[in-house]
């Protein structure tokens, strides 16, 4: 049903499928080598990367809320996985350090051995009580979900009953996640301050297996997140939710005259994003290794609204083009393997100009092209938006926006 | 008039007191050229009282001036020699005396009284340096015997300083209490170094508290000092035995493993403290090892005991005073520094204003939020460093940098309104978006134009220093200076909204743009104006704000996501919303400061949560736009 209405859906698994096959065969684990595993974690991340975009382009491109504040959730997934992994792999180590001794320790001696480990680094001996119930993988687990998600519905509660929206909510979103970097910035706070948490790609319980498999598991895991997560928000998008919120995009005031909730459809739809992007976040870093609060930095969010931008939003398959091109395009620029463009007067560094490239592209693709590069995929499609001649689509001069209204 | 009489008849009984003067001399000849510490105050106390030309005689001896020549007491002076007693001068061999510190130190304290009556004010002055940064009880007396002091300034430190000594010293506690009560008001720091080791304390555990004790505060386990420290306590004072620290159990444990038990109980069985206390029993029940404390025994022993801060001090009436004094200095402290906070919050707010008023324009105008804003402050900045290397003078460079630095941005904002906002007209999510996108481009320029260190934009010499009121008030003229910039594009802002035709066009066009195009006024051409107007003024913020922060590419940033706060807290209503807003993010991140002083970062984040719910009694900040236009 879902996908006889929606075949780009087919098409999209089908060549996450084919991508996920070829990189395992390509890959040093399970096939000839060609990639190396350092590749391979990068293609998982972005693969992470791409589900964050698919729930940003959920409240974005569908919803019209244009949250600044994403990657706080994202990061926020990656903290909470993070303290099992470090809790837990500590508690491997020190476990092999305390077997030493001819008296087994008690649960006590663990416990501040782990303490000591992770926290010795702040100055600090005692077990915050966030980390209670770190060394359970489950609660953990729970928490990646739970905990964004309540700070999203709390934070979309206060904001969209007081009818904040536009750009107030933009700034608001901003300020919510640099308050939270802030916070998680502070040593006494118990997430070890600018330090972040570190090793998490040590898997514990799986010190013998190498790197190269863990990394292809974990591509594998992300293309199936990636894969559940865009049926999901197909899902949500294709039924009559998803004509309420695309009409509270256009017209809020009108969607609330009709008799609906408006609040409360903005609500759901900006948790269950939060979560999406909670759920990418956790297993985004522990392929990425480290997580510090600047991770959270209001920009790295507005960088999650470029990415959508560039690819085209509303639509879930121009999020996820959007955030794969631009991220793999930035770590080819900021990587310093392209060539340096030699002007005769001046030698253009792309390490140095590429955000430069990056700022102005995304002014001409805001300018030119606001569907963004997905507009590509109509062209090939034959699609064309209806020609309305500048006719509005509505009283509200805000909601003259012809060129998405069919999206 | 007792000390005038005195040093009246010391006059007269000068030619008896050089009489006496050689008399002690030759009495103490001995000691005086092998002083030892332990034996020389007596020859020193009679040397002092010997008369005033003793003063002479114990200087030179503690300069090492004082030598003998010829079995005769003589002084020193450069190449020359004179008699201590008689000042003749004296030719021959002179050995010098060489007396040691501690001596040295000993002569010092005696020699105050004379310095304290020497003639001349600075040495006087010198004097009552010394006592002040090292007294003890015999300064009290030599204060007091010296009498007044000529030179009035003098007279008043010498008076304080023997209240002061007075506090410590005097003999009798009601003189000590008086002389604190006297002080009440005052919030000095050599009132405060007296005044803190009174209430210094000590903790002690006894059976019960000494009658006799000052007691400050009595000490209840577990509430008042965690049952540890007092057990602690005990075990210090040898009135219970030291407890079985986990680690000396687990030591002893490991130490006494016998065919993979200890004490009958299995090692694997170990990982349970309480298996490890019954192996630990079992073992101290055959003797491997000394007892240990049981709870229990530990639990009683502090029962048994009382805990108590007690003061160094016996007499409680002095701690009391002094704990009074101390409090009302405290309160008065408090006070001065609320005023030094209000200075600060001013001139944050003032910057914040500086900052935000150009956002709030064109908010206001075009409801658009100008997200390169931040990267307008850091063209300003970096205009001014610019102009600062190509004119040297600083206050010139300063006045030419700050309309430079108003056209650069000026023209940087018309550029970005003709090419980018006009074509996003009435889509303000996309033009946040696409100044946000150059502001990453700009700030990405600027670190390749101008590299990553800082650049210093220095403010002239008449800008440094600060402007204090008190001990503790004071503000960097920098800062007031921005004060008064912020004041003066105040009225400016006011000036233009309110009495030019500029103006006039500009709050029509914020009202109804459509009924301001149809009464003749381009609001194309008023909405670039404005967006102009903000940037300029971005870019003299930036110029103002350059001058205390280092310039970097990064200023901007620093600086942006306030000023949005400020526009969203103020409302876009009118300049006095932005006004408002400004004094309120200032002041709240100041205000937060005080309460967690240590920590900036906690500062920010509780004002940015503060403000997410103030919106939520506000969502259109203090002064919103009202009527039709509101809804735009």
């Amino acid at each position: 049903m879902l996908i006889r209405k929606h075949p780009s859906v087919l098409v999209f698994l089908a060549l996450l499928a084919v991508f996920t096959l070829a990189v395992t065969l390509m890959s040093e684990a399970y096939g000839s080598g060609v990639v190396p595993t350092s590749t391979v974690k990068t293609l998982g991340k972005t693969l992470c990367l791409a589900l964050a975009a698919v729930a940003m382009d959920l409240v974005w491109g569908y919803a019209g809320i244009l949250s600044l504040g994403h990657m706080a959730f994202f990061a926020l997934g990656g903290y909470m996985i993070g303290m099992w992994l470090m809790y837990a792999r500590t508690g491997e180590i020190v476990a092999a350090t305390l077997a030493s001794s001819p008296v087994p320790p008690t649960a006590e001696e663990l416990r501040q051995g782990i303490t000591g480990q992770i926290f010795g680094v702040v100055g600090s001996t005692d077990l915050p009580l966030t980390w209670s119930i770190a060394g359970s993988l489950p609660m953990q687990l729970l928490l990646v979900l739970a905990v964004p998600g309540l700070l999203a519905f709390l934070f979309g509660w206060l904001a969209f009953r007081s009818r904040v929206n536009g750009v107030y909510l933009s700034i608001l979103t901003q300020a919510m996640t640099l308050a939270l970097s802030l916070w998680l910035f502070q040593n006494d706070n118990g997430f070890r301050g600018n330090n972040g948490l570190s090793g998490l790609q040590n898997i514990p319980g799986l010190s013998h297996v190498p790197q190269s498999v863990i990394s292809i598991w974990f591509l594998w895991a992300s293309a199936l997140l990636l894969a559940g997560g865009y049926l999901l928000a197909t899902w949500l998008t294709a039924g009559k939710f998803g004509s309420v919120i695309r009409a509270i995009r256009d017209d809020e005031t009108r969607v609330r005259f009709l008799g609906y909730p408006v609040e409360g459809y903005k609500l759901t739809v900006f948790t269950i994003s939060a979560m999406i992007c909670a759920a990418a976040g956790a297993l985004y870093y522990p392929q990425a290794g480290i997580i510090n609060p600047a991770e959270l930095a209001p920009i790295a969010s507005v960088y999650l609204a470029v990415w959508v931008a560039i690819g085209g939003r509303g639509r879930l398959y121009g999020a996820v083009i959007g955030a794969v091109v631009v991220s793999l395009l930035s770590s080819w620029f900021t990587g310093g393997r392209a060539p340096a463009l030699d002007l005769g007067f001046y030698r253009i560094d792309w390490v140095n100009w590429w955000q430069v490239l990056l700022g102005l592209g995304f002014v001409a693709v805001t300018l030119f092209a606001p569907r963004g590069l997905s507009s590509l995929v109509d062209a090939l499609a034959g699609l064309r938006p209806p020609r309305r001649r500048g006719a509005d689509l509505g009283p509200d001069a805000g909601a003259l926006r012809e060129k998405e209204a069919e999206a | 008039m007792r000390h005038l009489l005195l040093s009246l008849l010391m006059l007269l009984a000068a030619p008896a007191c050089a009489q006496d003067l050689a008399q002690v001399l030759d009495a103490n000849r001995a000691q005086i050229e092998q002083p030892s510490r332990q034996t020389i105050a007596p020859v020193i106390e009679a040397l002092a009282a010997a008369g005033p030309q003793a003063g002479a005689v114990l200087e030179a001896w503690a300069d090492r001036r004082l030598g003998l020549a010829d079995g005769r007491f003589v002084i020193v002076q450069g190449d020359e020699a004179v008699d201590a007693v008689t000042g003749a001068a004296v030719r021959g061999e002179v050995r010098v005396l060489r007396p040691n510190s501690g001596v040295r130190g000993i002569i010092g304290a005696a020699l105050v009284q004379f310095q304290l009556s020497d003639p001349d004010p600075s040495r006087r002055a010198a004097a009552l340096d010394a006592i002040a940064r090292r007294s003890d009880e015999t300064h009290l007396a030599a204060l007091r015997a010296a009498g007044n002091d000529p030179d009035p300034a003098l007279a008043v430190r010498k008076a304080r300083l023997e209240r002061l000594l007075t506090i410590r010293f005097d003999p009798d506690p009601q003189a000590r209490v008086d002389a604190i009560e006297a002080f009440s008001g005052d919030t000095g720091a050599d009132l405060q170094a007296v005044l803190n080791p009174l209430l210094a304390t000590t903790r002690i555990a006894a059976p019960t508290i000494p009658g006799q004790a000052n007691v400050a505060a009595e000490l209840i386990p577990g509430d008042d000092i965690p049952q540890d420290e007092a057990y602690r306590l005990l075990v210090e004072a040898g009135l219970a035995p030291a407890r079985l620290a986990p680690d000396a159990q687990k030591q002893a444990l490991s130490a006494h493993i016998v065919e993979g038990t200890v004490g009958g109980v299995p090692v694997a069985e170990l990982s349970d403290p309480a298996r490890r206390d019954t192996a630990y029993d079992a073992l101290a029940e055959v003797g491997l090892v000394p007892p240990a404390a049981t709870a229990a025994e530990a639990e009683a022993a502090l029962s048994g005991h009382r805990f108590a801060d007690i003061y160094a001090e016996p007499n409680a009436q002095i701690t009391d005073a002094a704990r009074r004094a101390l409090n009302a200095m405290a309160l008065r402290q408090g006070a001065q520094q609320t005023a030094d906070l209000a200075l600060d919050a001013l001139s944050l707010a003032s910057i914040y204003f500086l900052a935000a008023i150009g956002l709030a324009i064109t908010f206001g105008v075009m409801g658009v939020i100008n997200m390169a804003h931040g990267e307008f402050i850091m063209m300003g900045a970096y205009t001014g460093y610019v102009v600062q290397t190509l004119i040297a003078g600083r206050t010139l460079s300063l006045i030419v940098a700050l309309p430079a630095a108003f056209i650069v941005t000026f023209l940087a904002g018309v550029v970005l309104y003709r090419l980018v906002i006009r074509h996003l007209v009435k889509r303000p999510l996309e033009t946040l978006l696409a100044t946000f996108g150059l502001s990453i481009a700009l700030q990405q320029i600027a670190k390749n134009i101008f590299g990553t260190q800082a650049r210093p934009l220095t403010a002239p010499a008449w800008l440094e220093g600060s402007v204090g009121f008190g001990e503790i008030v004071s503000i960097s003229t920098i800062r007031v200076a921005i004060f008064v910039l912020a004041l003066m594009f105040l009225g400016l802002f006011l000036w233009i909204m309110n009495r030019t035709r500029l103006g006039l066009e500009v709050r029509a066009v914020t009202q109804n743009p459509g009924m301001a195009a149809s009464m003749g006024i381009n609001p194309d051409r008023i909405a670039m104006l404005t967006f102009g107007l903000g940037s300029g003024i971005a870019g003299i913020a930036g110029v103002a704000i350059g001058l205390f922060a280092k310039v970097t590419s990064e200023l901007g940033s620093d600086y942006i996501v306030q000023s949005f706060m400020t526009v969203v807290v103020g409302g876009v209503g009118n300049i006095w919303g932005t006004l408002a807003g400004a004094a309120l993010i200032g002041g709240l991140q100041k205000g937060i400061e005080v309460i967690n002083p240590a920590n900036t970062l906690a500062a920010q984040t509780w004002m940015i949560l503060l403000i997410i719910i103030f919106i939520q009694f506000r969502p259109r900040g203090i002064m919103p736009t009202r009527g039709r236009a509101a809804e735009a």
